[in-house]
């Protein structure tokens, strides 16, 4: 498979009793901005490690272009790693630093040279090529890691939570600085992030990982809009997520029965295959909802073959400047939160008056 | 093969330490212990027969001919008690001056704390010999001491404390002063004064702050201070025997006794050193218990 | 009540004033020292002007070819001890801090510390009781072994606490920019490691250069460093002369500890940004 950057094939990895990768088999794409996301011990660092060099798996293999690397230490894989901490050589300048892979690899000096003034310009340090990584800040100290990570033309980057450690506008900033460079050098970026918002901005595709298995592989779009069970809907973004019975099954489209006896059109994944009467959830973003009959208190009508109509009843209003968000009762035990624009008035409504919500769009999650 | 890998053979860079400490002191500890059940040599050395003559000699008097009915033998019981006795002393003053030293240095700011703490470890650096010397010269009955004094007035007499219990005292104390001060002064700056503060507002006054809030949360220290005093002072050589004298024997001059000159008797003074580690091992297994105590209740709490 | 008399939560009345006793029991005895050195008096207890004649006397005079020979054994001895208990205590810091868990770790450690635990008291008899029974000839070659065995902790502690201060992620940056595992410990643990190492030598040094009990239980006839040169000069009395030779040996330790003390410094100056 020559277009396959690097091809996981059935790999595990313990610690001890400790199962860190329970079992994972993926594949991420040559020029491709692919990131690992989930929470901190779901496994994606220790991959980023085993794709690296610096652990071993317990089971299975890891190919690059095709090629079984398993067997190379860190330091013959054509593989650079931008670390969470930086680890910038504290007792090399800037220029050393990012000359060191460089160096390593028997370049020679005027090689080096050049290459390493290339990085500098492209990072934008040019003043600061002298100085000690403890004299720079912590954003510059973040593009020299880029730099000395890409210096030696890997085919591969991996990027370790590189943003973690800025503050939010530089990091906002980064982002973009980040997945611009990758389109221009068309290096393979496998990128590690326990931060969704930082994900869904700028990869091509996302791993979600929990508890060392993946979860769902997919475009930011597919993860959010189409999730494929319960973590993945309620890892990423904000959801409410309710019970339900399958009442019929149209091909991708299926209609629910909700708690209190609603029916709610909702489509599955093409992947998950289930029959009447199977039990599960649906994930309903807070977006997707909206406030229609503000002051009807009748049963709602549904149009033919549509069922998008709930009736709630009003427990409590959140103002944040922008939106608004409504908290409603459905039954005894299931709340729904609506996010509404502020952008027309609803007219005023108390807290435990009735109102029916309209479901734009739900999804059905077997597990 | 990943570098995850490699890290067991990294092991075998401890060889050459295993084998040094291994061979030239763990393996002659254990020689010392065995030289305790031998019989003694008269011109120094061992005879390669069993015997329990050290421990009996260090137990009971059988008279001049050893002929006599066992009596309980206090000359060395009483040393050993001594030493004990005069090491908890030690402690227990440098506690006193040490604890304020230490918190006064811990609550300085940061910047100059390093300096208070490099004036504390000179004298660890300086050698032990000179620094009792120097002891012995400013304490002499005629010495810089006892001239300033009764220059300024104080007194009229020499104060006599050359070669009395009350000079060994002052000699163990100022040795291993610096011992107290310093695990102390390490667990205060890790201390979290906003405790202290909490106290203050539940209306604690000063005194009930330290003693309720603040020791005991940097007791690991206190107890780690104590122990580096206690154990050298347990075997101090030099202190008792430039400061003390004759009269006043400790264990360390016990010790070195037996092994000096052909007057000696090798069993007794390895019998006299396996009853020393003991007590220190003692002491240690004591301190392990509560730093291991104290872990596991941070444990807990955190 | 004003400003001044703001209730600080950390002042302790006396600590600052027990501070001054702490210090002053401390360098009392050394300053004494120091400045009789200079006395010109015979009687060493009556000031008698500032003189050098002491120092003079050291260096020429009728005791001084004993003590200039005792100096070059413990300098010699200090030095040798120092580098090879470095050397040991470097690799057993890599061994003990980046070897992962292995069988017999916290048996290594007990191992390592023993020289610091035991009384220097027991050390001395095991030692001489060991050379003896094996047969090696008490001497100069006696004290190096017996000095490098109790050195080694003394070096280590500061070799171990600066690599626990660094992150193992600088290695396997090293690696993953291509270094094989020697040029990644050459050219990046190694230089961030030594000021650790050099604290650590530094440290053991001077306690090799103080050492006097061990030394005199195993330094056989005739051998003599200058801790048993002065003990056994002390023992007639303390002469005008023992204490130039303490000033002396007093300023080369503050030297000593100044120097690791500026290391340490400039070190935590550079790990704070």
């Amino acid at each position: 498979m020559p277009d396959a950057a690097v091809s996981i094939r059935g790999v595990k990895k313990n610690f001890g009793s400790f199962v860190a990768i329970r079992e994972l088999s993926f594949e991420i794409r040559d020029n491709e901005f692919f990131t690992l996301l989930g929470p901190s011990g779901c496994g994606k660092t220790t991959l980023l490690r085993l794709i690296a060099g610096f652990e071993s798996t317990t089971d299975g293999e890891i190919f690059l272009y095709g090629e079984e690397i398993e067997k190379l230490p860190p330091d013959k894989r054509p593989i650079n790693t931008v670390f969470q901490s930086y680890a910038l050589f504290p007792h090399m300048t800037v220029a050393e630093n990012i000359g060191f892979g460089l160096r390593m690899l028997g370049w020679n000096a005027t090689d080096i040279n050049n290459r390493v003034e290339q990085m500098i310009t492209t990072v934008k340090l040019d003043e600061f090529s002298h100085r000690k990584p403890a004299q720079l800040s912590g954003g510059q100290q973040q593009r020299v890691a880029l730099a000395r990570a890409m210096a030696p033309q890997p085919r591969v980057l991996l990027l370790d939570e590189p943003l973690s450690a800025l503050d939010l506008k530089l990091r906002q900033q980064m982002r973009a600085e980040l997945k611009a460079l990758q389109k221009e050098t068309g290096i393979t970026f496998i990128f590690v992030t326990h931060d969704q918002e930082e994900a869904l901005t700028m990869s091509d595709r996302i791993a979600v990982m929990s508890a060392g298995e993946l979860q769902q592989l997919g475009t930011a779009t597919q993860i959010y809009e189409e999730p494929a069970n319960r973590f993945v809907a309620n890892f990423i973004g904000e959801t409410n997520l309710i019970d339900a019975t399958i009442h019929s099954v149209n091909g991708q489209q299926v209609v629910c029965e909700l708690p209190g006896g609603f029916l709610l059109d909702a489509r599955i994944d093409n992947s998950t295959a289930v029959n009447t009467g199977a039990q599960g959830a649906v994930s309903i973003r807070p977006e997707r909802l909206s406030i229609v009959a503000p002051d009807t208190s009748q049963q709602p009508t549904n149009h033919q073959g549509d069922h998008s109509l709930l009736n709630a009843t009003l427990i409590d209003t959140t103002y944040l400047g922008t939106d608004t968000i409504y908290s409603l009762k459905l039954t005894e035990d299931h709340n729904l939160s609506v996010r509404v624009q502020n952008n027309n008035a609803l007219g005023s409504k108390a807290i435990g008056d009735t109102v029916t919500v309209c479901v734009e769009a739900a999804q059905f999650l077997a597990q | 093969m990943a570098s995850g890998t490699f890290t067991p053979v990294r092991k075998w860079l401890l060889l050459p330490t295993w084998v040094t400490i291994g061979f030239f002191l763990l393996l002659p500890i254990l020689l010392v212990v065995v030289y305790s059940f031998l019989t003694k040599e008269f011109r120094g050395g061992v005879d390669w027969t069993f015997s329990l003559d050290a421990y009996d000699q260090f137990m009971f008097d059988r008279g001049l001919f050893g002929d006599e009915a066992p009596s309980i033998e206090w000359t060395y019981i009483t040393i050993f008690f001594r030493s004990i006795v005069q090491a908890l002393i030690a402690t227990l003053f440098c506690l006193i001056i040490g604890f304020p030293t230490a918190y006064f240095i811990a609550t300085r700011p940061a910047s100059s704390r390093s300096i208070w703490v490099f004036l504390i470890t000179v004298p660890y650096w300086v050698n032990l010999l000179i620094r009792t010397v120097s002891m012995k010269f400013l304490i002499r009955d005629n010495g810089p001491m006892n001239q300033g004094l009764m220059a300024l007035g104080l007194i009229d007499t020499p104060i006599h404390l050359i070669n009395t219990n009350i000079a060994v005292q002052l000699g163990l104390f100022y040795s291993y002063l610096p011992f107290m001060v310093l695990p102390i002064y390490a667990s205060v700056e890790r201390y979290n004064f906003a405790l202290s503060e909490a106290a203050a507002d539940l209306y604690a006054s000063r005194w009930t702050i330290l003693r309720e809030v603040l020791i005991p949360s940097v007791k690991p220290g206190i107890i780690a201070g104590c122990i580096l005093v206690f154990v050298p002072s347990l075997g101090a050589f030099l202190a008792p025997d430039l400061l003390g004298g004759a009269k006043t024997f400790m264990i360390g001059s016990l010790i070195e006794e037996q092994f000096k000159g052909t007057a000696g008797n090798w069993p007794f003074g390895a019998a006299c050193a396996v009853i020393l580690l003991t007590l220190v091992l003692m002491a240690l297994t004591l301190y392990a218990r509560a730093q291991s105590k104290e872990r596991a209740q941070e444990q807990r709490a955190g | 009540m004003g400003q001044k008399h703001r209730f600080n939560v950390r002042h302790y009345t006396g600590f600052s004033f027990m501070t001054i006793v702490c210090l002053l029991i401390l360098y009392l005895p050394l300053l004494v020292v120091l400045v009789y050195s200079f006395n010109d008096s015979l009687s060493i207890t009556r000031w008698g002007g500032f003189s050098l004649r002491w120092y003079t006397e050291l260096f020429t005079g009728v005791e001084s070819a004993k003590f200039k020979q005792a100096a070059f054994n413990s300098l010699t001895i200090a030095l040798s001890a120092g580098v090879v208990a470095t050397l040991f205590a470097t690799a057993a810091a890599i061994g003990m801090v980046r070897g992962g868990h292995f069988r017999g770790k916290t048996l290594s450690f007990g191992l390592i510390s023993i020289p610091i635990m035991v009384p220097e008291i027991v050390t001395a008899v095991a030692t001489l009781i060991f050379f003896t029974s094996i047969g090696i000839k008490l001497g100069y070659a006696s004290i190096l072994l017996a000095h490098i065995v109790f050195c080694i902790p003394f070096a280590y502690l500061p070799i171990a606490a600066r690599l626990q201060g660094i992150e193992s992620s600088f290695e396997e940056a090293a690696q993953d920019l291509y270094a094989s595992r020697w040029q990644a410990f050459r050219y990046v643990l190694m230089p961030m490691m030594a000021p650790g190492i050099l604290s650590g030598f530094l440290l053991a040094f001077i306690i090799s250069l103080d050492d006097f009990i061990i030394t005199n239980f195993i330094k056989g006839a005739g051998v003599e460093t200058l801790p048993t040169a002065i003990f056994g000069a002390v023992k007639q009395g303390i002469k005008p002369n023992i204490m130039a030779l303490s000033t002396l040996m007093l300023l080369f330790s503050i030297v000593i500890v100044t120097l690791s003390y500026l290391i340490g410094r400039s070190d935590s100056s550079k790990a704070t940004h």
